[in-house]
């Protein structure tokens, strides 16, 4: 059965259909990634299946269990994680703070024992900030590790929301645009990380400008325009189809 | 980094074990145990506006209710003045939960408006309850005392206040580095992507404005006592301007900073007493000053002068 199940899915603000009737599905441990223009609805394609939007219609159902419509926290804890496509970082927190934050429901929360610094709940910190370490070491952030997060260029933040996202220890990953903004070596950096983070058997769904990582890294492409699946296939498919051809070059199919 | 934090509290164990050997008179006392007071107010002020991002201008309201229920319990019904303390911070508690979910669907501008309404309600239920409150003169406060020992001279009071502030202190250090402050913090660093890795924002805003309320309810009562009468004026609308100038001149989200705002702020009205009919005019000077100077608050921009790395 596949992971992920998106039916008929629409999402409409006043009179615009940001996203109309787009269904598709996605099979455990693969790298999928969604494409097309600018304004094709990309980015609310995954506001909505994170939670962050509610769908006007249609239907999300991740393991079989449907989870359109619920909030953002319920989907963090059936293992669902994302960045975000203009960074979402905690800037009065430390590089290393905002790792653990990521590890937010695997932790004791109470606040009673906060309070009184309980050895149980300090000890579980202390090898928390362990783990984080290491996670930023897996997407290249050793000199930052004891950094501030306002300290920090645009492109390590981007990896620093990869680092975030894996410490919630998902089953699957959205990572919206991570090379947007980047250079090319640190694009291709971008991708090799990609690559092990579906390697360590995260499923992956990619929203990606850049044409050569997505060819790349891709198992499937879903092509998106003016709010509808436009086509969807591997990355050959993908590229021959005279539709997906018609909308980025304009032509007349 | 989180160690250097604590070598802080070490510093106020010292200043506060110290204080009572060189303050030359009644007077300092006075003022030192009213700025211990308003200093652990802040403090819980400080965890919910510099910590969590939120802001609060009612909350002398909380403090209100916890003076009055030291006031009224015991006088009128006889309660001893513990239980009395503790039914004030446990109804402040449930008031603030109850308004909390409501209020904590607005923003900005919105949640600010409504904890104005709140404390100014509160306010106004106390100026007008003559029969219970004694209104806007306010009534006496009968003394504190436990297992027969009353706590009757300011050097007894001190130590009491004293001890709060350093379990305080520590309480909030041990807060902020914990899975339960960093989500509110993160929160307030950016709500969408604490809500993606699983905070339930909503639960931790009303969590952290529960408990500050309830901080500042048992230091309401605790000024009831140690003042021994109480005024609507305690609750007012200025009252809770004051604690949050309070949070804001010491510094946003730094617990040294609540510190030196409230005792700052508690001070400065004292010093300036020799200007006369214009000291809230070099008050406000003051602030505004700041403001334009320091606008992360003393502590926060002194501490980034000295050090580039860590924040404390």
């Amino acid at each position: 059965m596949s992971l992920l199940e998106v039916k008929d899915l629409s999402i409409h603000f006043g009179g615009v259909k940001a996203v109309q009737n787009v269904s598709f599905t996605i099979d455990a441990g693969i790298v999928y990634s969604v494409i097309g223009p600018n304004g094709a609805g990309k980015t609310t394609l995954f506001n909505l299946i994170t939670g962050v939007y509610k769908p006007t219609s249609g239907e999300i159902r991740l393991d079989g269990e449907s989870i359109g419509g619920k909030s953002p926290d319920e989907l963090a804890r059936r293992g669902v994680a994302r960045t975000f496509q203009n960074l979402q970082i905690c800037m009065n927190m430390s590089a290393i703070e905002n790792v653990m934050v990521g590890a937010h429901l695997r932790l004791d929360r109470n606040l009673i024992k906060a309070a009184l610094r309980l050895p149980g709940l300090t000890r579980r910190d202390a090898e928390l900030r362990g783990e984080a370490a290491e996670l930023m070491r897996f997407v290249g952030l050793d000199k930052y590790i004891n950094a501030r997060a306002d300290s920090m260029p645009y492109g390590a933040l981007k990896r620093l929301e990869i680092a975030r996202a894996l410490a919630m220890k998902p089953r699957l990953i959205f990572l919206d645009e991570p090379a947007a903004g980047l250079n090319p070596k640190e694009t291709i950096e971008v991708d090799e990380l990609i690559r092990k983070v579906a390697d360590s058997g995260i499923t992956v769904v990619l929203v990606e400008h850049d044409m050569k990582m997505v060819m790349n890294l891709s198992d499937r492409i879903l092509v998106l325009d003016y709010g509808k699946k436009l086509a969807e296939g591997s990355g050959e498919e993908v590229r021959k189809n005279p539709d997906v051809i018609a909308a980025y070059l304009g032509a007349h199919a | 980094m989180q160690k250097r934090a604590y070598y802080g509290l070490y510093i106020v164990i010292a200043i506060l074990a110290v204080l009572p050997m060189v303050l030359p008179n009644s007077f300092y006392l006075d003022l030192a145990i009213r700025m211990a007071i308003n200093a652990v107010i802040v403090l819980g002020l400080n965890l919910l506006i510099g910590f969590a991002g939120q802001i609060s201008l009612g909350h002398a309201g909380f403090l209100g209710i916890g003076a009055y229920a030291s006031a009224v319990l015991p006088t009128h019904f006889g309660w001893h003045p513990l239980l009395a303390m503790v039914a004030g911070a446990v109804a402040t508690g449930l008031l603030a939960a109850l308004v909390a979910r409501p209020i904590f669907k607005l923003k900005g501008n919105y949640l600010a408006m409504a904890t104005l309404g709140l404390g100014i309600i509160l306010n106004i239920a106390l100026r007008n309850e003559a029969t219970w409150t004694g209104g806007p003169d306010g009534m006496p406060v009968p003394a504190f005392g436990l297992f027969g020992f009353e706590l009757s001279n300011d050097k007894q009071w001190y130590w009491v206040v004293a001890i709060l502030l350093t379990v305080s202190v520590w309480a909030s250090l041990n807060l902020i580095d914990s899975p339960f402050g960093r989500a509110l913090r993160a929160l307030h660093g950016s709500e969408v992507a604490s809500r993606v890795v699983g905070v339930d924002v909503v639960r931790y805003k009303v969590a952290i404005f529960v408990l500050s309320a309830v901080f500042a309810s048992l230091m309401g009562s605790v000024t009831a006592h140690y003042v021994g009468f109480v005024t609507p004026n305690l609750a007012d609308f200025f009252h809770s301007i004051e604690l949050v100038t309070m949070v804001v001149i010491g510094g946003m989200a730094s617990v040294y900073g609540s510190l030196v705002g409230a005792v700052l702020l508690t001070a400065l009205p004292q010093a300036l007493a020799t200007f006369e009919g214009w000291e809230t005019v070099v008050f406000g000077a003051i602030l505004m000053i700041c403001m334009i100077f320091l606008p992360k608050g003393l502590v926060p921009t002194l501490a980034a002068k000295f050090d580039k790395g860590d924040q404390a």
